[in-house]
Order: structure tokens, then C-alpha cells, then sequence
């Protein structure tokens, strides 16, 4: 049962920062390009030692998300993937998953579920937390409150634009960790990681303890070493995706855990 | 005249959370929020400055031409035999629609906020050509999103943008039409937060959007009271307005809420039929949800992804309407229907053909409610009608539709 389990999240980043060294999280659609792929993607990723796995549910106007997740977008929903699907899906793929897995989703799936009924499935099912992309720290008070109380941890994210008294509401309602966006603009790789980062970072230290991670446009091995010199963990989100999109019809859950192996080095391999 | 000439007070929300009742607030991704709260800020900043009203005030009368008549439709009221006809001329604004209205109040607030450049989305590209235009006007950099199926539907009005130095962007995402065009402008926004106003095009959206374009359309409603009340001497029975976002109905309705003697009908796009993707009638086939930025009825299916819509009328073809009208219809205070495609298409050649004026086709759907109903109302009943816009865009429809 969830419930006798402690918190995932929390000692996944407990054992990195006691080993010192710092975290990787990865994000794929679940259902791209159909759930028994998932199954096989997230096992590939769990091997590859992903620290935390953020489970994309598809939506049809994924608004903050660029070309890429999209396109996953798309192809999840094409083989019928919804979110009540997803959470079926979810204790099976416990069964031989490690890594925590938070839920990453817009709003309005999770409203027509039922705040209540989510987050109940979603402690029951084995998931540690969930991210709402478009849900704001102000419209959140009920869905912080029904996620608590089933222990899910309730990740937000703060941006370059976010005043200081906006990320202090972020930092107090978040739990796991912080995710901080590198930089303005949608999902996506870029080529060079915004300077922001670091200022970014510094002004969330002074509201949190809580670890931190950075996404956004982080896709190779030098970018995730250099978002770590000021964060906990690095998230990669549209690079994996677009590894899956080219190469797992070819290489299958293999091709991907070979990928992520590779940013995985780059993150824990060495004492930072 | 005795009391109906005495203004009541109209309603204060929403509330600083945004919501009307329970629907609006704000619901957008992070990096949005700080410009959101700075929007809001300088809004309501701008909204008591009397400077700012001045020159928006001037804009609206010596650029757009406000006011616009309030025409007495006689022979359209003698053909139906019932209740007396007005039209709210809106279409004889510059760019030939009540949009104009709201982008020349946004793009004011833009420079003001010292932003350089402006992105929006369009549907039937009356919002495009409107913000296109204010962009030319006031010296701003624009871009201007509109779906693949909208700009081969009206492509009038995409040669029109371009002639006024606006790149428009053809969206291939999704349904191809207005809701993908704005989740396109929304990810250009926060991707050039820094230097770019987002010129939202109806009461939609995050707080401040519906609040801010309902107050910059409340014109429509101010000048149709007093001129009711000049050319009449009373108020109206019905108002009478198309409904896509919903900004020209809230436009027309707002100054007369408190008015318990005006009854309010807002007409949807029914499409082609009930079945859901068939039509764009949020109040008989939606159900509340998150869309864009706000809570509101929204046309979806059971696991919350948002449903495709058709409507012979670009500018109603969305699966959202603005908070304000749902919280209008959940009290009652306004009654909210649908007519199809076809009804929408025979009124828009009736009103051609008995008044030599041809409307947008989105207009033409409060038209076709008013044919319905003006019939069984007694003589010395008035209606207003808004006549959101023009219809010179709609030719090849009425053409493919065999009306040509």
C-alpha cells in the first residue's frame, strides 16, 4: 500500500544529498506512443536510474508546451490515452518501478476526475505527487488540501518572472521539491541554458529548503552538469521525448535507457 | 420615463480574484503570472485616469467613429409584424466590427505599459484586423495567430492584416481554428514575456482579460440606453447578441443587468446539429471547466479534453465563453440559445435583402433569434439587436453555401 511507504521523493533526494550528489528527473507522455509502450519506457528509465519521473497525461491544448510534447501529446491521445486510463495503468507498473513518479498535467483533466477521486486513485494506484502546469498557487488551496491529506507530495514551479512574493507562495505550497523554469518560453531544447538559472536559484534558497529542480530546454549531458552547480536536480523533459519519438519504433525501451544513461552519468555519476 | 430613466447600479464583480461568482479567477502557467498581475496592475491604474479615458474616448470617436447609430429597423419589423426592430450599428465602426473597441483600449494600456509589441489570436479575423490596425495606428510591432481552417475561411481579412504590416501565422496545431490560435499566441507570449502585450480578443482568459475587454466594449450598452431612451422614450424589451467569447453581448448587456425589465438573449452557434464537435452551443452541450486561463463552461469530453466545435461562423466556432456569461446564466438573468448554421446564413440574406445591410454571419445568428421570436411580441415591444459586424468577410461562405 501507499500509505506504509515513506515518501519517495523525500528520501530519493535524502540519499542523493547524503551521497552528494545530485538528481535527475525525467518527463515522457504516458501513452506515447501507447500505454504498453509506457510500461516498457518507464522500467528503461527506472534501470537508467532516473531519480524522479515526471508522467505526462496528455491533453488536447497543451498551452505551455512546445512542438515536441505536442506532438506526444497527440499520439497519447491518439491510442485513447486519458488520465483515468493512466492511473488504471499505475499499479501494475509499480510492481517493477523504483523511481517515484509524479502525475504532470493541465487542469482540467484533474478538475473532470474530481479533485477528491484523483487524488485518492492516484495515492492508491502509487504515485507520489503530481505537478499542474496551469494551476496557479492562488487557485490551489482545495487541491494543496485533498492531495495532503492522501500524502501525494504537490510539486509547483516558479519562473525567472516570478516576483519574490510569488515564489514564496510556490516554495510554502510545494512539497518533494521545487521546480524552478530556467527560462521564459514553452517546453523545448535549447541550446544554451539561460543565465537566470542562478539568480533564479538564489532568490528560491531564501523561501526553501526544500530541493530544487531546474527544467526546461535542458536536453545534453553539459547542460544538466550546468544547471547542477545550482540546483539539485536537472529535469529533461522534451529531449527524452524526442529520443522516443526518433528512435523507440527502431530501438524500443533500449534505444531510450541508453539516452538517459547518458544525462544519468552526467548528473550522478560524480560527486558535485 | 419616471424611474426607468434612473441608472441602477450594475453589478461590481468580479472580485479580486477575478471571479463572477464562481467562474473566472486565473489559471495560467507561472511564467504568465508576474505580467498577468502587471496587466492588472496597470489596468486598474489606468481605468481611473482620466487622461487615459480622455485620448481612448478620442480614438473612439474620431478613429473608430463612435458613436454608431442605433437604426430603427422598419421594414425588417414590418416583414416579421411583431415587436420593433433597432439595430446596434457596430458593424459601421473602422475595420467593421465592435473589436475595435477593446484593441484600441489594450493597445493604449500596451504602450502605456511600455511594451513594443503586440500578439493575438484570431477566429473570423475581426479581432486580427481590429488589433492589426491599432498596431499600425500607434506604432507597435504585431503578430496575429490564426488557425489554418480560419484563413482559408476568411482570407479576406488576412490580406487585410497584411497590408496594415501584421505577420499573421497560420496555426496547423489541433482543430485549426481559434482555440489553437490562442494557445499559439499564449506560447509566443510567454516566450517573449519582456517586451510583448498579449491583445486578447473577448472576455476570455485569465483575470483581468474578461473584465478588462467587457469594461472597453461597455460602450455598446451606454450609448444604446440613451439612444433607446432619445428615439423610444423607453427602455428596450430584449437585447439581443451573438455569443463566441462573448464579448459584444457583455458589450450590450452590461449597462442594463439591473434594468429587471430587459430580458437578454444570447445566441450560440448550433452548428450542424447536438452532437458534440457539431457546434459551438457551450450552454446546452458543455459543462464546467478550465479553458485558457478560466473557469467556465466549456465543451468537453468526460476525461476533460477539450472537444472540437463547428460553426459556419469562425468567430463563434470555440469551445469556451466568457465567465461572465456563465455566471449570467447560472442566475437566470440571461438567456442563452442557439440557432444552426443555415438559420444564421437565410438571416443574414433576409436583413440584406429588407434593409441593405449585410451582417457578419455572427451577427446574423442573433438576427435569426430575433426573426424566431419578434413575431409572437406584441407591437409596442422593442428589441435591440447588435449587429457586431459586418459581413463583406463572409462572401465566399455565402457563396459556397449556394446563397450566391
Amino acid at each position: 500500500m501507499a500509505s506504509t511507504v515513506t515518501n519517495r521523493i523525500e528520501s530519493r533526494f535524502r540519499e542523493l544529498r547524503e551521497n552528494s550528489r545530485k538528481g535527475l528527473v525525467v518527463y515522457l507522455t504516458a501513452g506515447d506512443p501507447d500505454l504498453d509502450a509506457t510500461e516498457g519506457l518507464l522500467q528503461a528509465l527506472d534501470r537508467a536510474g532516473v531519480d524522479v519521473i515526471e508522467l505526462g497525461v496528455p491533453f488536447s491544448d497543451p498551452l505551455a508546451d512546445g512542438p515536441v510534447i505536442q506532438r506526444a501529446s497527440e499520439r497519447a491521445l491518439r491510442s485513447g490515452t486519458t488520465l483515468r486510463k493512466i492511473l488504471e495503468r499505475v499499479p501494475a507498473w509499480r510492481q517493477t518501478v523504483q523511481a517515484p513518479i509524479i502525475l504532470f498535467s493541465y487542469f482540467n483533466p484533474i478538475l473532470q476526475f474530481g479533485l477528491e477521486r484523483f487524488a485518492a486513485s492516484a495515492a492508491q494506484a502509487g504515485i507520489d505527487g503530481a505537478l499542474v502546469v496551469d494551476l496557479t498557487p492562488e487557485e490551489a488551496d482545495d487541491y494543496v488540501q485533498r492531495m495532503r491529506a492522501h500524502r501525494l507530495d504537490t510539486v509547483f514551479l516558479a519562473s525567472p518572472t516570478s516576483t519574490d512574493a510569488r515564489l514564496e507562495k510556490a516554495a510554502q505550497l510545494s512539497s518533494g521539491f521545487l521546480y524552478l523554469i530556467s527560462r521564459t518560453g514553452v517546453t523545448g531544447e535549447r541550446s544554451e541554458i539561460a543565465a537566470g538559472v542562478k539568480p533564479l536559484a538564489e532568490r528560491a534558497r531564501r523561501f526553501t529548503s526544500l530541493p530544487i529542480a531546474v527544467g526546461f530546454g535542458i536536453s545534453t549531458a553539459a547542460q544538466v552538469r550546468e544547471v547542477q552547480a545550482h540546483a539539485d536536480a536537472a529535469v529533461v523533459g522534451s529531449a527524452v521525448v524526442h529520443a522516443i519519438e526518433e528512435y523507440y519504433s527502431t530501438g524500443g525501451p533500449a534505444a531510450i535507457e541508453q539516452f538517459v544513461s547518458g544525462l544519468k552519468a552526467a548528473a550522478g555519476g560524480k560527486p558535485v | 420615463m419616471g424611474t426607468q430613466t434612473i441608472k441602477p447600479e450594475t453589478p461590481t464583480w468580479p472580485d479580486a480574484r477575478g471571479r463572477f461568482g464562481e467562474f473566472g479567477g486565473r489559471f495560467a502557467p507561472e511564467t504568465l503570472m508576474a505580467p498577468i498581475e502587471e496587466l492588472e496592475a496597470a489596468y486598474c491604474h489606468a481605468r481611473k485616469d482620466p487622461e487615459f479615458q480622455a485620448e481612448l474616448a478620442r480614438l473612439l470617436k474620431d478613429f473608430a467613429g463612435r458613436p454608431t447609430p442605433l437604426f430603427p429597423a422598419e421594414r425588417l419589423t414590418a416583414r416579421l409584424g411583431g415587436a420593433r426592430i433597432y439595430l446596434k450599428r457596430e458593424d459601421l465602426l473602422h475595420t467593421g466590427a465592435h473589436k475595435i473597441n477593446n484593441c484600441l483600449g489594450q493597445g493604449l494600456l500596451a504602450k502605456r505599459m511600455g511594451k513594443t509589441r503586440i500578439v493575438a489570436e484570431t477566429g473570423a479575423g475581426q479581432h486580427g484586423v481590429a488589433t492589426a490596425t491599432v498596431a499600425a495606428l500607434l506604432g507597435l510591432e504585431c503578430v496575429v495567430y490564426m488557425g489554418e481552417e480560419d484563413m482559408a475561411r476568411q482570407a479576406p481579412n488576412v490580406f487585410r492584416m497584411r497590408l496594415l504590416g501584421t505577420r499573421v501565422v497560420s496555426v496547423s496545431s489541433g482543430t485549426k481554428t481559434l482555440k489553437d490560435a490562442i494557445n499559439e499566441g499564449m506560447r509566443d507570449w510567454v516566450t517573449n514575456v519582456h517586451n510583448t502585450h498579449y491583445l486578447m480578443g473577448s472576455v476570455l482568459g485569465p483575470h483581468p482579460y474578461p473584465m478588462m475587454v467587457r469594461d472597453f466594449h461597455r460602450v455598446i450598452g451606454q450609448e444604446a440606453r440613451r439612444q433607446i431612451l432619445e428615439s423610444a422614450g423607453k427602455l428596450p424589451d430584449l437585447l439581443c447578441a451573438c455569443v463566441g467569447g462573448g464579448s459584444n453581448s457583455i458589450g450590450l448587456f452590461y449597462d442594463f443587468i439591473s434594468d429587471a425589465g430587459v430580458k437578454m438573449l444570447g445566441v450560440e452557434a448550433g452548428g450542424r446539429g447536438p452532437k458534440l464537435g457539431d457546434h459551438a452551443a457551450r450552454f446546452s452541450g458543455g459543462h464546467p471547466g478550465v479553458l485558457h486561463g478560466s473557469y467556465t463552461y466549456v465543451l468537453q469530453t468526460d476525461d476533460g479534453l477539450i472537444s472540437n466545435t463547428h460553426s459556419v461562423s469562425a468567430g463563434l466556432d470555440y469551445p469556451a465563453v466568457g465567465p461572465e456569461h456563465a455566471e449570467l446564466h447560472r442566475q437566470g438573468r440571461v438567456e442563452y440559445t442557439h440557432v444552426s448554421d443555415k438559420e444564421a446564413l437565410d438571416a443574414a440574406s433576409l436583413l440584406a435583402r429588407v434593409e441593405g445591410i449585410i451582417p457578419a454571419l455572427e451577427s446574423a445568428h442573433a438576427l435569426a433569434e430575433v426573426i424566431k421570436r419578434a413575431p409572437s411580441m406584441l407591437r409596442e415591444k422593442i428589441i435591440v439587436v447588435n449587429l457586431s459586424g459586418r459581413g463583406d468577410k463572409d462572401l465566399g461562405i455565402f457563396q459556397s453555401a449556394g446563397i450566391l
